[in-house]
């Protein structure tokens, strides 16, 4: 247990489990993907054609939305070539996995997912759905892989206030639609609304993806430091689909991906070390 | 009799598969907290029934299987469910001429046990405590015994495991 705590030496151990143990998580995971197969093979044309009709008027505007994006990301890149700072916008490598819906243990928040090491994952990639970052890869084994969520106790993610910039950490607290913002000083310019982003720092999650809302601020002029806790913009409970990124260095079909998943995990969690 | 000995093995498996099969089956947030521990309901009753057959290395195998479905750590159910094994295993003469109530009690004993040492590892790695809520299984697993127990034998007889 020490071992597997400590260092990674049991991760071939545990892919070699989670192998045999993926009949019994594709059986539980059956029904829900049978119903979901029924409904669209047994789904109307009338159906098809309406949900067709939505989903075009959606790219549509998707498609203008990236339009300005785009010309935006011109101007940023322009300002910031003026400034002579690095910033890359690089289009990152991406997969689409479903989840499995199997039940983890009640007190983690970890999800399955029903990709693995064949598709080239690796342990500490981050994991995002339509809305923001919902967490990141901790095993990985041959077929499936185990995330753990942003509102993990033990998890924490270097995030950054849209509005002023303002660099810190969001903690999971154990509830799913609350995170927590410690150290953030009683006179720092925190609203209710402000949106935290992905900041980049510790190097394992992209920066710039929406990660929460701040929901409550509570300054007390008598502590140090102000309560704030924010709500997770992804919907952790509720997706059923995710996106895995690919660091941009790093191309999708990497024959170099064991190596890089070494290190990868070999600096224990950067995310805590990445105070403001 | 050596024919007879081996005979069911694979319904002591099939009783495993499907015990960690409910257990990952999903449930709504209120009732997975409920969930009783089935693997380790299991594997008290195949110890205690036949302790020549199911004892410490089984439930140290199903231990392990259990960490790679919940995504614990490795090695965390595995000793305790061990330990369960270990007691069952060593006191089933004891245990099988208990009236059911009684058996009930020490399984809950056994079951608090086994959340106690995963407790005691979860707060060593450095997870918070779990509320209150957290021992509502092991209460549940031994009102839950003498079906389970019934059952359980039924299915013992009629494949006639031995």
């Amino acid at each position: 247990m020490t071992i597997d705590h400590r260092q990674h030496h049991l991760d071939s151990v545990r892919s070699f489990l989670s192998v045999v143990v993926y009949p019994l998580q594709w059986l539980v995971d059956l029904p829900d993907t049978s119903s979901e197969w029924f409904r669209e093979s047994l789904s109307t044309r009338r159906e098809l054609q309406e949900e067709n009709a939505s989903l075009r008027t959606q790219q549509l505007m998707l498609n203008t939305q990236l339009q300005k994006l785009e010309s935006l990301e011109a101007e940023n890149r322009r300002l910031r070539a003026l400034l002579d700072s690095s910033f890359q916008v690089g289009n990152r490598h991406m997969l689409i996995a479903g989840l499995l819906s199997v039940d983890m243990d009640p007190y983690r928040h970890q999800i399955e997912v029903n990709k693995g090491s064949l598709d080239h994952l690796f342990a500490g990639q981050p994991l995002l759905d339509s809305q923001g970052v919902m967490g990141q890869l901790i095993h990985v084994g041959p077929l499936t892989a185990t995330a753990m969520l942003i509102t993990d106790p033990s998890h924490a993610i270097p995030v950054q206030i849209n509005r002023t910039g303002l660099r810190t950490i969001a903690l999971g607290t154990g509830s799913i639609d609350r995170l927590e913002l410690p150290h953030i000083p009683t006179n720092a310019d925190v609203r209710v609304g402000d949106l935290l982003i992905s900041s980049g720092l510790g190097g394992r999650f992209p920066p710039g993806y929406p990660v929460a809302e701040v929901i409550n601020v509570e300054q007390d002029p008598g502590n140090t430091f102000s309560e704030v806790s924010a709500r997770p913009r992804a919907h952790l409970d509720r997706s059923r689909e995710v996106l895995l990124v690919w660091p941009p260095e790093l191309p999708n079909p990497d024959p170099r991906i064991g190596t890089s998943a070494e290190t990868d995990v070999a600096e224990e969690t950067p995310e805590d070390i990445s105070t403001p | 009799m050596n024919l007879t000995r081996h005979n069911g093995g694979l319904i002591i498996l099939l009783s495993f598969a499907a015990a960690m099969t409910l257990t990952i089956v999903p449930l709504s947030d209120s009732l997975r907290l409920l969930r009783p521990d089935l693997v380790a309901l299991t594997l008290i009753f195949w110890c205690l029934v036949l302790p020549y057959r199911v004892s410490v290395g089984s439930g140290f195998m199903a231990g392990l299987l259990l960490d790679a479905l919940t995504g614990t750590l490795l090695g965390e159910h595995a000793l305790s469910l061990s330990l369960i094994a270990y007691l069952c295993v060593r006191l089933h003469q004891r245990i099988r001429a208990y009236p059911m109530w009684q058996q009930s009690l020490t399984v809950l004993v056994l079951l608090i046990m086994h959340q106690l040492l995963t407790l005691w590892i979860d707060s060593i790695i450095g997870r918070p405590a779990p509320g209150i809520s957290y021992w509502i299984p092991s209460l549940i697993g031994a009102a839950l015994w003498p079906l389970i127990f019934q059952f359980m034998t039924s299915l013992r007889i009629n494949f006639s495991v031995q």
